[in-house]
């Protein structure tokens, strides 16, 4: 206590405020709520891929809030892949294989102006399918090709509603495009939603980070 | 005075750090206000909740000044949480006032398209449209938000509208949304809206509504963008 009491001296500034050296992230580990004073979006976790088959979130989704935000940063394939798809479970990850009926088109650009489109795709949509929902398209291994984006997911702890979700990637295609891809669809089912997992159809994802946040 | 330097030196480590207990909900209850910049970026407004409700009407000023909608954000944002209808096959809908809600009637013009699939592909399969008889050509009409929403219990309306710069007294204010809903015959539609109300006046006020009915369940929550 008495070294304790010496070094306090140090945690103040001469005229007696606090010095930035007093209070850390462990000081402030205790507070869970300052009069909502923060903002909207609450990082719940994150995780960061290295080689994985898939990543997943099986804790986090439930009532707490309305919506939950997943935000894709620089999603990398291993080897030359089809696509990074997207499922859900309502039993903490055990499965992966709920009924979804999705709709998915995209914008598409060649940098060499080759091709300049908007279409809808027949082939990556679902009809009351438990199969993955491909959130992009042939993601390849160049360092520097990865997707990007953002999957919203609306209010997955229902029992009463089906669970839409939105999704918005941007991503790069392997014949060098720009690739704006727009999907939107519900889980059809009015158990709870408990867990998202992201994975390619053939090959591990090797980089890239997914955060979880709860719209408050 | 004793029994207070006692207890606070406990809440100090030996390098005279606060350890985790030194600040609590307590502590910081005093605090109601943080400087701009430590401040979120999305900022929730207010939530409403709906139920069996003709219209919800977001006013500037209204909730005893709760319900904020002026030049304090350069954005709003409304999210849409299983926005359902009492009536089948109805639209969901949007108007703006610039009278503080007595009037919802501002001047539009906007764009209209979805991409649709049904879950038992039996009308077609998928496809993306543009909509020409639901976009507005200088309309006071409302503007559709959402198409032919379907009644049943599990189904509903989920996404975002976003306004832009809405007290300007310059500038047109510009907005589009985007939501994912079902519709009368089990599709499901990724519906986008886009425009602008042709004023210069600041608009204060939002309403929404379907086209037919009440609106039954849901959430409607307002964000403000820093």
């Amino acid at each position: 206590m008495g070294q304790a009491t010496r070094n306090i001296a140090n945690s103040f500034t001469t005229s007696g405020v606090i010095t930035s050296s007093a209070v850390n992230n462990t000081t402030i580990s205790g507070i869970t709520d300052i009069n909502d004073l923060g903002g909207s979006l609450i990082l719940i976790s994150e995780q960061t891929a290295s080689a994985d088959a898939s990543v997943s979130f099986t804790s986090g989704i439930d009532s707490t809030y309305d919506e939950y935000w997943f935000i894709l940063n620089n999603i990398h394939p291993s080897g030359n892949t089809g696509g990074l798809g997207i499922n859900f479970s309502t039993d903490g990850g055990s499965n992966w294989n709920v009924t979804k009926t999705t709709a998915s088109f995209v914008a598409m650009h060649a940098e060499n102006n080759a091709i300049a489109q908007i279409i809808y795709e027949n082939g990556y949509d679902l009809a009351q399918s438990t199969a993955d929902q491909e959130i992009c398209q042939n993601i390849y291994t160049g360092n520097d090709e990865s997707i990007s984006g953002i999957i919203k997911l609306y209010n997955p702890s229902s029992t009463t509603y089906v669970k839409h979700f939105i999704s918005n990637t941007q991503s790069y295609f392997a014949s060098a495009r720009s690739w704006h891809h727009l999907i939107a669809g519900y889980c059809n089912t009015t158990s709870a939603i408990n867990g998202v997992i992201f994975r390619f159809d053939t090959n591990n994802m090797d980089d890239g980070t997914i955060q979880l946040f709860g719209v408050k | 005075m004793g029994a207070n330097t006692r207890g606070f030196a406990n809440l100090l480590n030996t390098d005279g750090t606060f350890l985790s207990g030194a600040i609590n909900n307590t502590s910081v209850s005093g605090i109601t206000d943080l400087p701009t910049a430590a401040k979120s970026d999305l900022v929730p407004i207010i939530g409403y909740g709906l139920g069996n409700d003709a219209a919800m009407e977001h006013i500037d000023g209204d909730r005893s000044g709760v319900a904020v909608f002026d030049g304090t954000y350069d954005a709003y944002c409304f999210t849409f949480t299983n926005v359902r209808p009492t009536s089948d096959n109805v639209d969901f809908q949007w108007n703006a006032s610039t009278d503080s809600g007595s009037n919802f009637n501002v001047t539009k013009t906007t764009t209209d398209w979805a991409a649709g699939h049904d879950e038992g592909e039996v009308f077609t399969s998928g496809n993306l449209s543009y909509d020409v008889d639901a976009d507005l050509t200088q309309s006071t009409g409302y503007c559709r938000i959402a198409r032919g929403v379907s009644s049943d219990t599990d189904h509903g309306v989920c996404g975002e509208l976003w306004i832009f710069n809405v007290a300007s007294t310059t500038h047109v204010k510009h907005f589009y949304s985007r939501v994912s809903q079902n519709d009368r015959n089990n599709f499901l539609y990724d519906q986008h809206t886009s425009g602008y109300l042709n004023t210069t006046s600041a608009v204060d006020g939002v309403a929404f509504r379907f086209n037919s009915g009440n609106l039954s369940t849901g959430d409607i929550r307002v964000y403000g963008l820093k």
